[in-house]
């Protein structure tokens, strides 16, 4: 990103090796001393087009622990734009209030329109289907932190690949790392042809697979879950077939990897068992806890504040 | 020397002549350029024999030479066409018509759920690949092949 213009947070796409790697550090450097005095006199807004409470209350808590202030709102039903009013007008009238906009809309590219019509910096909490890129950070952070590095690792991703934003943005971010993927899915929600394009332009391994095996979790470094939902299958007999298949259980962790750590971005159905909640190699609840530092970084990262290490 | 086809061409005083459009797009070439709004005269070639193209379309404009962006639309449909600007009889420029880096407000986003179709903006497309003619909209990032592309 361009240091001297004004800076966003809309995509993982624009975000460099060096950028992804500097917030990763600033992430852990707020795990150390979450609780600073940065944004102090800073007023942000949080505007919620759409629902999402975990999200904003992720957002909202990394702002109250840097001592600032939130406005905003959280469902669009309670706003203008309920009455019409363009998410233009909208963006302009906050920008005269507040210092930073983190915003999350149903429709896509709302957040990039948005950046670009305001000289307030915007975050990206989530653009309809296209990109969830504080996810993908702290979904970076903990791969990060469970590992100690994020070069040369083997991520499995399991469930539904098709729709997954989660996954794709993942895929995206992980790629300056040379990693290695495994896909497992069921046929109707095998990972879309441009992501596996993507991959073969960078040169990166991938391998996929419909049988969730103890063999593929055994060579893995993440074991990275996601939900498979019932209202994505145009064949319910389809869904009914393979609805249990993609439930990790922990008798298959048995021979896995010391350093395998299993993530998932939540909320979980049943594709996780409760007795692998005791594993010490299940890290969903703590890569959760992981977003209030990777959104830390991420917000003094777009306002350019300078925040020396902790101690 | 001056053969019969280029007496034709400097036979217009001041405009602009559009040659080697490809035969089945030249009547979209007419709409997109506006050419039924203009009040000079225009002459329409349709179905001539080219050696290239085997069938091609030509045409000719009085008074009129076109703005950057009024070119970019007809490269999508006719990217092989080429432009002889007329000068007092003279050919003052030829331009090649090429694939701008970036179409604003040509193209409609095919994503019913981007922000470019709910709000009124204009509409920000990369071309990322010059050669197959596939865009990618900068605002929900999903991209449109060639045979997909609808114009504005």
């Amino acid at each position: 990103m361009d240091q001297m213009k004004k800076k966003s947070f809309v995509s993982v796409a624009d975000l460099s090796k060096e950028d992804i790697l500097r917030l990763v550090k600033s992430a852990e450097s707020f795990e150390k001393n979450p609780n600073r005095k940065i944004l102090e006199g800073k007023v942000c807004a949080t505007l919620f087009f759409e629902p999402s409470t975990r999200t904003r209350l992720s957002f909202e808590t990394a702002i109250n622990r840097l001592d600032g202030k939130v406005i905003g709102f959280s469902d669009a039903a309670t706003t203008s734009s309920s009455k019409g009013e363009t998410l233009k007008d909208t963006i302009k009238m906050v920008s005269n209030y507040a210092d930073l906009i983190i915003m999350r809309h149903y429709l896509e590219g709302a957040a990039r329109y948005a950046s670009e019509i305001t000289d307030v910096p915007v975050i990206n909490a989530g653009d309809g289907a296209n990109q969830h890129p504080s996810q993908t950070m702290l979904d970076l952070y903990s791969i990060y932190k469970t590992q100690g590095k994020l070069n040369n690792l083997t991520i499995t991703m399991v469930g539904d690949l098709k729709y997954g934003r989660t996954v794709h943005s993942l895929i995206v971010g992980m790629s300056h790392f040379n990693p290695a993927f495994n896909f497992i899915a069921p046929e109707e929600l095998r990972l879309p042809d441009i992501y596996k394009q993507f991959m073969e332009e960078k040169g990166l391994y991938y391998k996929e697979y419909t049988d969730f095996s103890e063999e593929v979790i055994n060579g893995s470094d993440i074991l990275y879950m996601t939900r498979v939902q019932r209202e994505r299958f145009t064949d319910l007999m389809e869904y009914e077939k393979v609805k249990n298949i993609y439930i990790l259980k922990n008798n298959m962790l048995k021979d896995s990897k010391e350093n395998l750590r299993i993530l998932h971005p939540l909320p979980r159905v049943n594709e996780i068992a409760y007795d692998v909640d005791d594993n010490f190699k299940a890290y969903y609840f703590e890569q959760a806890k992981n977003g209030v530092f990777a959104r830390q970084a991420i917000i003094c990262d777009v306002l350019g504040t300078n925040h020396p290490p902790a101690p | 020397m001056i053969n019969k086809k280029e007496l034709q061409i400097a036979a217009l005083q001041n405009g602009t002549v559009i040659d080697h459009i490809p035969s089945d797009q030249l009547f979209k070439v007419v709409s997109l350029l506006g050419i039924e709004k203009l009040r000079t005269p225009v002459t329409i070639g349709y179905n001539l024999d080219s050696k290239k193209m085997g069938r091609k379309g030509i045409l000719k404009i009085a008074g009129k030479f076109f703005e950057q962006d009024e070119i970019n639309r007809i490269s999508l449909i006719a990217p092989a066409v080429k432009l002889n600007i007329i000068k007092d009889y003279e050919v003052a420029e030829k331009k090649l018509v090429q694939l701008p880096d970036e179409l604003i407000g040509i193209v409609k986003c095919n994503n019913p759920k981007c922000i470019s179709n709910n709000e009124p903006m204009k509409t920000r497309f990369k071309v990322i690949d010059k050669e197959k003619v596939t865009l990618k909209c900068e605002y929900c990032e999903m991209k449109t092949k060639k045979e997909d592309i609808v114009l504005l």
